[in-house]
């Protein structure tokens, strides 16, 4: 079953100068879908323009066979997608227990169980929930923001390289916490620098270069591709696939 | 019909004069996208500068050097210089809201000082300046036609310096930091220093525009340099089209003419218990005149040519 | 001395009132409003309209709370005025703000700011005359605190300062314990991620200058009720509030408090030494010092 499909997606910040040329990517059901390329290939700018935060001229988004192009960025969570940025993913100056509640002031009733509930999933975070969240090492931020993200029980979680400026221990606890929310039924489309890592933990996975696809298979495949370590270790471009 | 011509050599002399201030004001905000929210401070600093150098020595008050003519004129622009030297060094690395905020402070600053200050004239201002060549032109109608000529000289002077130095590889830079800081600072140039450079070029040239005004007047004081003169001069390179030197130019004689035509029919066809209020309907005019052009037409009336960002691309 | 420190105090609380709505409304949409001043202006006028509204139509209204001079006229035109001035504020935003900030730059709005500011001093001015008004004619004696040092305190000073304290003590209980007040700190603190977290941005917008608007109004009306009324009212108060902004760092609320009563008491504090003609520079002075030691205020980001 199929999640979230973007099909010639065209954007960019500037009407005039795109940064995604043409892109197209299918993401499944409670699978994790990794997009990686080089520097400036477009991957954030893909998952920005999937949440409504890049405008799309032209392509469509779709979420379980409806059509969510150019979405609202605050109507996302409604829609059951939580994005969770590269950097500042949380509110500093809040404390841990008020960013949870913040994502969670539309949940009314259910709120102070649901923040209870996550609290229990992320013991670290219940221990120094009273502590401002910009005092959180790494590795704690990312597993705030992850949590905030799951405040809204989303059906898709759309990351933007969830292990950068972490330790590579922290890193893998990051991915694999990750990995494990598939089993819960949560499609994962992940943005990841840390490609062999990356591929190691997804099923599918999209190599994006110069804002267009270029190769997309499983990733058990691609791991064993010798032109995909071409890429990142040569820096080469190849020819679309 | 000597009295007609007499009254337009008096607009042309102040209207130019305004042109100056408001070319100053377009290589800060026009070239450089430096907002300048006192203007008058630095026109203000020309004047008062180029009477306290160039004037006689009045009892209690400091200055009366009567240095020559050129000297306190340009004394004054170096006086406006070292106080947007001062305001730009401290607010040209951070946000453009300090900019603005300390450039309206200055304004307001400037203006408390000289009204308070009996050595600086006080509330009275400062008088005591002799005309230059007056005894070779005498006082009367000779007089302004050779000073209008004189001002006409320095417009056009630096309006040809103005357009010069928007086409040297200096003025590209100015509107590449305008348009793109970032690709700006990428080309190695370091854009707070450009900026601060530009500052004070610009406020010189308010401060030439003072030194003028206060030359023809032979006086000055806080009544002078009061906001609304700041407003005046935005609202004159907002008409003309901020970017653009001829439609300066063009924006302020279009201005100076409705403002003084407006205050000139307020006074004459308003009723009498009306007429304080003369001022506030002038103001409100004013600020119309800024809000309506920002929302309908932001590019004023005579628009910039736009060729600047390819070159600046290609630099 | 003791009288420039509690006068100093009493204008910062009015300050800080005008400092945080001017600070969040700079902060979220990036642009120096050098019209929010005029807000504290439209606030005190509204309320002046209104308290004769009242007192004309119940003279019970017209009579005062002793031993202040406020009636209870005034008090009800307080809130009313409130309202009105944040819904002006909205207006405004709507009218002008929005449609410069669509077509052009942060720079054209605050140029727009000026000119926006321009335009309601003046018309305030030519419906309201440009001499000053007062909202009670009755001459309240202030009181002798004591003879030495010598301290004079009205009892308006009074009243205002605990209204302005308790106004400030309800919005930090807002920041601090409710999800709408994180909302607002989220928003304060990045805007995006705050737009990803379900938070509607344009009717933040709205929200922040009905509050901004709200608490300028409280603070035209306390400037009325310890001064007097006049239409250059925002001309004089838009330099202090400004300064109280910056030393507090743009954007944050709780640096406008603290930045309102640092420049209330060192404008009042510098009487001691200058003469008062010059104290509308001190404001200025205290940009200057701000600048150049702690450019980005007490709680300030560095943000370019």
């Amino acid at each position: 079953m199929t999640a979230l499909v973007a099909k010639d997606i065209v954007a960019g910040y500037v009407p005039d100068l795109p940064i995604l040329k043409s892109v197209s990517l299918t993401a499944e059901t409670a699978r994790v879908t990794v997009i990686i390329g080089p520097n400036g290939a477009g991957k954030s700018t893909l998952i920005k323009a999937i949440a409504g935060l890049v405008p799309v001229s032209s392509g469509t988004v779709s979420l379980h066979g409806q059509k969510i192009t150019n979405p609202r960025p605050d109507r996302m969570g409604a829609l059951g997608v939580a994005y969770v940025p590269q950097s500042d993913n949380i509110f500093r100056s809040l404390t841990i227990r008020q960013n949870l509640d913040l994502v969670l002031r539309n949940a009314g009733k259910e709120a102070a169980a649901r923040r209870d509930a996550l609290f229990a999933q992320f013991p670290a975070l219940a221990d120094k929930q009273a502590e401002k969240a910009g005092a959180l090492s790494g590795g704690q931020r990312q597993f705030l923001a992850v949590a905030m993200a799951l405040a809204i029980n989303p059906s898709v979680i759309l990351m933007d390289e969830p292990s950068a400026g972490l330790s590579p221990k922290a890193a893998q606890e990051v991915l694999e916490y990750t990995r494990a929310l598939t089993e819960n039924g949560v499609t994962i489309l992940l943005v990841e620098q840390n490609v062999k890592q990356a591929l190691r933990l997804a099923d599918q996975c999209y190599i994006l270069a110069d804002g267009r696809n270029q190769v997309d298979g499983a990733a058990q495949d691609l791991l064993n591709d010798p032109v995909v370590g071409q890429i990142y270790l040569g820096g080469k471009r190849v020819a679309p696939a | 019909m000597i009295g007609v011509i007499s009254y337009l050599v008096f607009f042309a002399t102040v209207a130019s004069i305004l042109s100056i201030a408001v070319l100053g004001l377009n290589l800060q905000w026009g070239n450089t996208g430096l907002f300048n929210g006192g203007v008058v401070a630095f026109f203000g600093a020309g004047a008062y500068g180029t009477l306290i150098l160039g004037g006689t020595p009045q009892a209690g008050q400091m200055g009366g050097f009567e240095l020559p003519y050129l000297i306190a004129l340009l004394g004054g622009m170096v006086i406006s210089g070292i106080v947007a030297w001062v305001v730009g060094l401290l607010t040209l690395r951070l946000r453009h809201d300090y900019l603005a905020i300390a450039t309206f402070g200055v304004a307001v600053a400037f203006e408390t000082v000289m009204r308070n200050s009996d050595w600086l004239g006080g509330a009275q201002g400062i008088r005591g300046f002799e005309r230059p060549l007056r005894d070779a032109l005498g006082n009367g109608f000779s007089y302004n036609l050779a000073f209008l000529a004189f001002v006409l000289v320095v417009l056009i002077g630096i309006y040809l310096f103005l357009e010069r130095l928007i086409a040297s590889p200096f003025g590209r830079l100015l509107r590449a930091i305008r348009e793109d800081e970032t690709a700006a600072r990428s080309l190695g140039k370091s854009p707070s220093r450009i900026r601060l450079t530009a500052f004070v070029a610009g406020s010189v040239i308010m401060g030439l525009a003072g030194g003028l005004y206060a030359t023809f007047y032979a006086f000055i004081s806080p009544q002078d340099v009061l906001p609304i003169l700041t407003f005046q001069i935005w609202a004159m390179l907002i008409v003309g089209g901020a970017g653009n030197n001829k439609g300066a130019v063009m924006g302020t004689f279009l201005i100076w003419a409705a403002w003084t035509a407006s205050g000139w029919a307020l006074s004459r066809f308003a009723p009498m218990d009306v007429q304080l209020y003369t001022g506030s309907i002038q103001f409100v005019l004013i600020g119309l005149v800024i809000v309506g052009m920002l929302m309908w037409r932001p590019q004023g009336l005579f628009p910039e040519k736009l060729v600047v960002s390819q070159s600046a691309k290609d630099k | 001395m003791i009288q420039n420190l509690v006068d100093g105090v009493l204008v910062g609380s009015i300050l800080s009132l005008g400092a945080i709505g001017l600070t969040m409304a700079m902060h979220m949409l990036r642009f120096a409003n050098f019209s929010h001043a005029e807000l504290l202006s439209i606030g005190a006028y509204a309320a002046l309209v209104f308290d004769g509204l009242f007192g004309a139509i119940h003279p019970a209204l017209a009579e005062a709370i002793p031993p202040l001079s406020l009636t209870w006229s005034l008090s009800i035109a307080i809130l009313i005025s409130m309202a009105l001035t944040g819904v002006s504020a909205v207006l405004i935003d709507r009218l002008v703000f929005k449609r410069v900030r669509a077509k052009g730059g942060e720079l054209s709005m605050v140029f727009a700011s000026f000119g926006v500011a321009m335009i309601i001093r003046n018309i305030l001015g030519l419906i309201f005359g440009l001499s000053p008004k007062l909202y009670s004619q009755d001459i309240v004696f202030a009181i002798v605190v004591s003879r030495d040092p010598f301290l004079l305190i009205k009892p308006d000073q009074v009243f205002t300062l605990v209204a302005a304290l308790l106004i400030m003590v309800i919005l930090h209980v807002i920041l601090s314990r409710t999800t709408f007040g994180y909302a607002l700190r989220a928003v304060a603190e990045n805007p995006s991620l705050a737009q990803v977290s379900g938070i509607n941005l344009s009717r933040m917008i709205v929200l922040i200058w009905l509050i901004g608007g709200g608490l300028a109004a409280a603070a035209g009306v306390f400037y009325g009720l310890t001064n007097q009324i006049n239409p250059v009212l925002g001309r004089d108060l838009v330099l202090p509030i400004f300064a109280a902004t910056i030393v507090g760092g743009i954007g944050s609320i709780y640096g406008a408090v603290l930045g309102g009563f640092i420049v209330g008491l060192a404008s009042n504090l510098a009487l001691v030494i200058l003469p008062s003609g010059y104290s509308p520079a001190v404001p200025f002075l205290i940009i200057l010092a701000v600048l150049i030691v702690r450019p980005h205020g007490l709680f300030g980001e560095e943000r370019t």
